[in-house]
């Protein structure tokens, strides 16, 4: 005789066909190597996507757009909503940190040539995942009204006013008109709750599925192994485990940022006042800022910004597309074509990242 | 072919040199004597083509007379023409309009048509009646042909160029020398406070010169007359003065309200250590150890500096909690609640009555005290979050541990 638990599994499983799922997550397996610490950096990603999720949607109960009441209602939420404040610099700290492992993941996916076949739409996903979410922060920053923010969006959207032929148009869709203004903040507000979370969660989606169907990748080190010397773990619980532990432990670091370094509400921003110094985009943005900043006015009868833009632009796309023009080398020394390109990439974002907050 | 190219800069050229120079404005293309003086480039030194009088169409025959039909030198410069007004005659050329309400009021009803009568009770008036060529009349502040409104940065009358405007003459020792009067009042004026904030801050609503001595009826006020005049802008103050007895005592000594403790030109900052008997002290100048003054300097004294006391206690915390991200909007209101009795106390210092002060002081103390205790519990909150962390990390650690230990047991039964 089944008991009730069984009775209501049968049920559902008529139904929704459970049993191969289960059989699925049973049979699956995560190979365990010297590189396996890059798999919880997409893990980790994902969770902080989901604590970004529960605290926005917190800071949405009390949060008004508006020009006269988006600072009002942080200060508020800040200072007066029992624990505002902290769930407001989880979410500020939280952005920061999915940011940070996203690129972590890009780079460990880049390094391990994980973006191979069969995963090149997987790597073209996730790409398109680190852009929503850089939209996500660039539209998030301007939300608290502040000084800092409201110049960083008018020299950001600035930025993109600069892209050949389409750059005004894109310009003013941005800032609901030609300045920065209340429209700004109310279309920013829109992107950032609804428009971008809507695409993420589709991309996001296909992301997981690809990955849960191909399962995870091995660095061509642990793919030439003998199948005997190779080790493997069940990923339901074993590696999910893993993933809690990862997730356990990143938490309590957001937890001590935002205990100890609340993030700070700033100023209230005023656009009739000069934009104040020290104006500077979001740390993700730095590098391309500091480039953009030290390109000279004219390069070839071509303003130097525009062709920022536009090297950027097709760097982005290139980076996006590494699976299909990757340059194969038969050399057995480590520094390939491929690895001096992503350590060129690395460095060239570090450095720039240094200098644009050191000058 | 290279040549026609040059023609072409040299015509694009031409019209913008001739247009940088003073162009003759439509409303008085018709008036020769305007268009012969920038042809011939010989206009008044000064000469603003956008001044108040040129901008209305009162053209160069509004003051100096003539025919501005006629493009003829001699005919245009017959009739009535004046040439240049003797300056006796200067303050009643100008009455012509500005002292006539119908004239006026279609430019600026609001307008008062009294400034040459006012003027004649100046002591430059009346000096221009006796004779005196060197008095200031109209032309000497306002200038002769760049005629601005006073509120036109540009206008020698703006309030941030009548200070400089009015020490051209008074400033000039030598000019100066035969009216007996000295010459430092723009000097005391610029580091003064009133000064420091119109010349260096730009603030307008801080008086020039003008704004006490009058400005068409300049002269300087009288001996009894300088609190009233102090008394326009700093109300309370002087009210208070008015009603004490040291008021009074002053006006038997013929002794100047104001001036006694703040100066006249050079008005400096106020203090707190103006008040009590210490060496910068302003009643010590009268008042002895053992009487009366003395001894409400000290009380007064030591009441302003309770309530400053607090009010830097509260602002150590304050600056404490902020700092640390915690709620200081309630704190920074109480503040302003506990510096806005301090303003009043400072206020009712001219009383000479340390009962007033005293029950101001008492309120600011203990608003002072609200804010500090606010403080306190603000700093004490950010403890307990600290705390309440320590709790949440140790549950989590406490997690993250067993976790691993769980994790370590599985993949140690599937290995053996």
């Amino acid at each position: 005789m089944s008991t009730k638990k069984e009775q209501v599994f049968q049920w559902l499983d008529e139904r929704f066909q459970l049993s191969p799922l289960i059989e699925f997550m049973r049979h699956k397996m995560v190979p365990i190597h010297r590189h396996t610490i890059w798999y919880y950096m997409g893990g980790v990603s994902l969770f902080l996507f989901i604590v970004q999720l529960f605290t926005g949607i917190l800071l949405l109960l009390y949060y008004q757009p508006g020009e006269d009441s988006a600072y009002e209602s942080i200060r508020f939420i800040m200072n007066k909503v029992p624990f505002g404040w902290l769930f407001r610099s989880i979410h500020s700290w939280g952005a920061n940190l999915f940011i940070f492992f996203i690129f972590v993941h890009m780079f460990s996916t880049y390094f391990t040539a994980a973006y191979r076949k069969p995963r090149e739409l997987t790597w073209v996903t996730g790409f398109i995942l680190l852009l929503l979410a850089m939209g996500f922060g660039f539209s998030g920053y301007l939300l608290p009204w502040n000084e800092l923010a409201f110049f960083a969006t008018k020299v950001g959207t600035d930025i993109a006013g600069v892209v050949p032929l389409i750059g005004d148009a894109i310009k003013i869709v941005l800032r609901g008109g030609p300045d920065v203004t209340g429209a700004t903040l109310t279309r920013f507000y829109a992107f950032h709750i609804a428009l971008i979370p809507a695409i993420f969660t589709i991309f996001l989606g296909i992301h997981l599925l690809f990955v849960q169907r191909q399962g995870m990748h091995e660095p061509e080190s642990v793919a030439n192994m003998p199948a005997d010397r190779k080790k493997m773990i069940p990923f339901f619980p074993n590696f999910l485990l893993r993933d809690v532990f990862a997730w356990l432990i990143v938490l309590n670091l957001v937890l001590f940022l935002s205990v100890f370094f609340p993030w700070e509400i700033g100023v209230k921003a005023d656009p009739f006042v000069p934009a104040p110094a020290g104006i500077r985009p979001e740390w993700f943005f730095m590098f391309m800022f500091q480039a953009l900043k030290w390109i000279p006015p004219h390069i070839l009868g071509m303003e130097g910004e525009v062709l920022g833009v536009l090297a950027f632009a097709i760097a982005a796309l290139a980076w996006m597309l590494v699976p299909f023009w990757e340059i194969r080398s038969r050399s057995t020394g480590k520094l390939k074509p491929m690895v001096l390109i992503g350590l060129f990439a690395l460095f060239f974002i570090i450095v720039m990242t240094i200098i644009g907050y050191a000058v | 072919m290279t040549y026609k190219i040059g023609l072409w800069l040299v015509a694009a050229f031409v019209p913008l040199t001739v247009a940088t120079a003073q162009d003759v404005p439509d409303n008085l293309a018709n008036d020769e004597c305007v268009v012969c003086h920038v042809d011939l480039e010989a206009l008044p030194e000064g000469f603003l083509m956008d001044n108040v009088h040129m901008k209305e169409g009162l053209s160069c025959v509004g003051c100096h007379g003539g025919d501005a039909r006629s493009d003829d030198e001699e005919i245009a410069h017959s009739g009535n023409f004046v040439g240049i007004p003797e300056a006796t005659d200067v303050p009643q050329l100008c009455g012509n309009c500005h002292s006539d309400l119908r004239i006026m009021r279609r430019y600026q009803p609001s307008a008062s048509t009294d400034q040459v009568s006012q003027y004649y009770t100046s002591v430059h008036g009346e000096k221009l009646q006796q004779g005196d060529l060197m008095v200031a009349e109209c032309a000497s502040c306002h200038t002769s042909h760049a005629i601005l409104p006073a509120t036109d940065g540009r206008s020698s009358v703006h309030p941030l160029n009548v200070p400089g405007m009015c020490n051209q003459c008074h400033g000039d020792a030598d000019y100066m020398a035969g009216y007996g009067i000295r010459t430092n009042q723009y000097r005391d004026y610029a580091k003064s406070v009133h000064g420091v904030a119109l010349l260096e801050r730009q603030d307008t609503g801080s008086p020039a010169c003008n704004d006490c001595h009058g400005n068409h009826g300049a002269m300087p006020p009288g001996v009894d007359a300088i609190e009233y005049v102090c008394g326009m802008c700093h109300v309370n103050n002087a009210e208070f003065f008015h009603e004490t007895n040291m008021a009074r005592a002053f006006n038997e000594e013929e002794l100047h309200g104001c001036e006694e403790c703040h100066g006249i030109h050079d008005v400096s900052k106020t203090t707190l250590e103006m008040v009590g008997v210490g060496d910068e002290s302003v009643c010590t100048a009268c008042h002895d150890e053992g009487d009366d003054g003395y001894r409400v300097a000290e009380e007064m004294y030591a009441q302003l500096t309770a309530l400053v006391s607090a009010q830097d206690s509260a602002r150590v915390l304050a600056e404490e909690v902020h700092r640390i991200g915690m709620d200081d909007l309630d704190i920074s209101y109480l503040q302003r609640e506990a510096n806005q009795s301090l303003i009043t106390a400072r206020t009712l210092v001219h009383t000479f009555d340390p009962a007033k002060t005293g029950e101001v002081t008492t309120v600011g103390i203990e608003t002072a005290r609200d804010a500090v205790e606010l403080a306190r519990s603000e700093i004490e909150a950010f403890g307990f979050r600290r705390l309440g962390f320590g709790v949440a990390t140790l549950f989590i650690t406490i997690l993250t541990v067993a976790l691993f230990f769980k994790i370590r047991e599985i993949e140690s039964v599937k290995d053996s």
